[in-house]
């Protein structure tokens, strides 16, 4: 496998007249990689695709692809192929002339057009089927023509914008193997856009997560699921329950969090938050529904929750308890279903306990709204 | 039974008073307004040219003698065709396709613009631009064009003192300024359905063409042409159309030695009072522009459902 081409955004701005839609973005992509860009509707994903792909000139700073800087160079000079959100197959044109679409760009004779366009309707699962036109596939054959004619182009880098987003779950859930698994077997660069966390998580060796303009972290999944560096990322990506209350003490890297509603809590100051938070400082304090669990003993300690049980949901793999929590939002527990009849303790007063490093203590900053 | 059921339930989707409304106003449209009257030129077309008493008397009889007539001209003359009128026919024609080649030249690149690069407040006041001067009727604007193409208007006057040329052009007799006023007469026929099928485009294919390195010609030969052409071809079959059966503009702005078609027409019906043979002549140019229309359909495979777009 080729090693891939690298992309680099150096200190990238981006403006619409006074509006900044990306602010000081800085990110280096492997050749070869699998990299996401996570963020809510509106947070300048799309943007910085478009910048990589040549369709917009950053107001100030660099785009690097393979080293070189891309300033000046058009989109039909980069060697970059996009995937529309939403795909934008050209209705007029047989699937196989689609996907053929940039060799008849450079010329190619139309025998080699149609081979070439045969074998990746058989990459693609779709053999036969490029006579027809674009509006008589299916909602995931389009979306795998898209791809196809985008790697007929055998660019470097490949830039797919949502592209699973008109796609029904299941659907989705195996395009994005599918995806993953095209992506190792040609080994050039994904770059992927989604406001889906399970997505980006399953699918991208490193996820760059955005808010309004800005790139809170960018990390592998787990480090971004386990060791969120803002409260941003730490509500944004899976599910959190927050609590919010002050600094009281830190111990090199555990902290203990004198919460508004359930006393002081112990947590664990994750690596992308050292050196932020001081004592007396205005924090937040995250703790995963699966990390909560009822106590054993009932002698408080610091970390020891009890909450009055509002709501209880039986979903198969687990039994979720909703407890009232900080700032009236809910707070969930998820207990592994161990198959014993489990107990309600509906509308009575739960004493929940979590292990010290499953709580991760941040500064204080904007939740995701969801 | 069939008829009576489609009409039920016509009825039944629209309510009352707006069903029965609408099926007498198309019903007029149809029956009164195009069918009759064509109806009634075909039947006059058919019959001698008489004086008033005779109508409907003996020698009131169906006749080919005007179609004949335009083909092979009066009867001992010492041509076999009518070389004078099918000339002026078949030079009408060919103009009129000029005419609309070069509003489809000129139109295309505004259409293009307008329809895409909008959401400015750029295209809005465009727009105003070309529609604000069709308030002004037609008589004023062919004169005013006689004015400006004539030998001591703006443009010769223009061309002389830049040192381009010594002496006046003869626009008028060149015909430059017949053809210029019937392609501005019509420029809004052409941009229109053109305008509004290029703003349908999803730009997100000519960008997907971009990226894959078309360069803008090849853009437009592949994606945007082809998506236009139902807006084409209507913009196209209108320009055609109504320049050849322009009356005004030739009258005007024509020169002395080319007559328009139209003007034929005009002559029979109104100066000769020979209405039958005005009807004749006025059928075969409609029928013949049908089928010039019709075989240009079939050569670029546009659909007859694609023109009401
Ligand atoms: N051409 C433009 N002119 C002005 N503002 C723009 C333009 N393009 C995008 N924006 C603004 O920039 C911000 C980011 O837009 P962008 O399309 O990058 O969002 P996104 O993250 O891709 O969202 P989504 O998930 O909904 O596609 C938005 O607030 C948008 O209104
Ligand atoms: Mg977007």
């Amino acid at each position: 496998m080729s090693k891939g081409v690298g992309v680099n955004l150096q200190d990238v701005w981006i403006r619409f007249g006074e509006f900044v839609a990306v602010r000081e973005a800085n990110v280096d992509i492997e050749g070869g990689a699998f990299f996401s860009f996570l963020g809510p509707s509106g947070c300048g994903k799309t943007t910085i695709l478009r910048s990589v792909s040549g369709f917009l000139e950053p107001s100030q700073g660099k785009v690097l692809i393979g080293g070189n800087d891309m300033a000046g160079i058009g989109p039909n000079k980069r060697p970059t192929a996009l995937i529309f959100q939403n795909l934008a197959l050209f209705p007029l044109m047989k699937v196989w002339e689609n996907i053929a679409f940039s060799l008849e760009v450079q010329g190619v004779g139309t025998a080699a057009r149609r081979k070439r366009a045969d074998e990746l309707l058989e990459m693609i699962a779709l053999t036969g089927q490029g006579d027809k036109l674009p509006s008589e596939l299916s909602g995931g054959q389009k979306q795998r023509v898209a791809i196809a004619r985008a790697l007929c182009a055998e660019p470097d880098v490949l830039l797919l914008d949502e592209p699973l987003s008109a796609l029904d779950l299941k659907l989705r859930q195996h395009m994005r193997t599918e995806l993953r698994e095209i992506q190792q077997r040609v080994g050039i660069t994904f770059i992927y856009i989604t406001h889906d966390q399970g997505e980006a998580l399953t699918m991208s060796d490193h996820v760059a997560v955005m808010k309004a303009g800005v790139i809170d972290q960018i990390a592998d999944g787990q480090t971004i699921y386990d060791d969120p560096s803002t409260a941003f990322v730490a509500s944004f990506v899976g599910e959190n329950n927050v609590f919010r209350g002050k600094v009281k003490s830190i111990d090199g890297d555990s902290a203990l969090i004198s919460t508004n509603r359930s006393g002081d809590l112990i947590s664990r100051i994750p690596a992308g938050a050292k050196g932020k938070l001081a004592v007396g400082d205005d924090a937040m304090m995250f703790i995963r529904p699966e990390a909560l669990n009822i106590a054993g003993t009932k002698t408080p300690a610091n970390n020891h929750i009890t909450a009055l049980v509002l709501n209880e949901e039986f979903e198969g793999q687990t039994f979720n308890v909703f407890l009232e929590g900080d700032g009236g939002k809910e707070m969930k527990m998820s207990l592994v279903n161990q198959g014993k009849a489990r107990q309600s303790a509906k509308g009575s007063s739960l004493t929940l306990e979590y292990a010290a490093d499953q709580a991760v203590a941040l500064p204080a900053g904007e939740l995701a709204s969801e | 039974m069939n008829i009576a059921s489609i009409f039920k339930g016509f009825i039944n989707r629209n309510g009352w008073g707006l069903g029965s409304y609408l099926l007498i106003a198309v019903g007029f449209w149809l029956i009164i307004l195009i069918i009759l009257p064509q109806l009634s030129m075909l039947d006059f077309s058919f019959r001698h040219h008489l004086p008033p008493p005779e109508m409907g008397g003996p020698k009131d009889t169906y006749t080919f003698e005007h179609y004949k007539f335009l083909a092979l001209g009066a009867q001992g003359a010492d041509q076999s065709y009518n070389v004078v009128d099918l000339g002026v026919f078949v030079r009408t024609l060919v103009a009129a396709f000029f005419v609309t080649i070069l509003d489809l030249l000129l139109c295309y690149p505004l259409a293009y613009y307008l329809g895409q690069a909008s959401g400015s407040g750029y295209t809005r006041i465009l727009v105003l631009f070309l529609i604000i001067p069709y308030w002004v009727n037609e008589i004023l604007r062919a004169f005013a064009f006689r004015i400006i193409f004539g030998d001591s208007g703006v443009i010769n006057e223009m061309m002389m003192t830049m040192g381009l040329i010594d002496n006046p052009i003869d626009f008028i007799r060149d015909n430059i300024a017949l053809y210029s006023g019937l392609g501005y007469a019509y420029i809004l026929l052409m941009i229109f359905p053109m305008y509004n099928v290029i703003e349908s485009l999803d730009r997100n294919q000519i960008e997907a063409a971009r990226d894959m390195g078309a360069p803008w010609w090849r853009i437009h030969w592949r994606i945007v042409i082809p998506y236009a052409k139902p807006g084409i071809s209507s913009g196209c079959t209108m320009v055609f159309m109504l320049s050849a059966g322009a009356l005004a503009a030739p009258q005007i702005l024509g020169g002395p030695s080319s007559l328009w078609f139209t003007q034929i027409i005009y002559q029979w019906f109104n100066q000769g009072g020979n209405w039958p043979r005005g009807a004749a002549y006025a059928i075969v140019l409609l029928t013949v522009c049908i089928v010039i229309v019709l075989s240009a359909m079939r050569l670029f495979k546009v659909k007859m459902g694609d023109i009401g777009k």
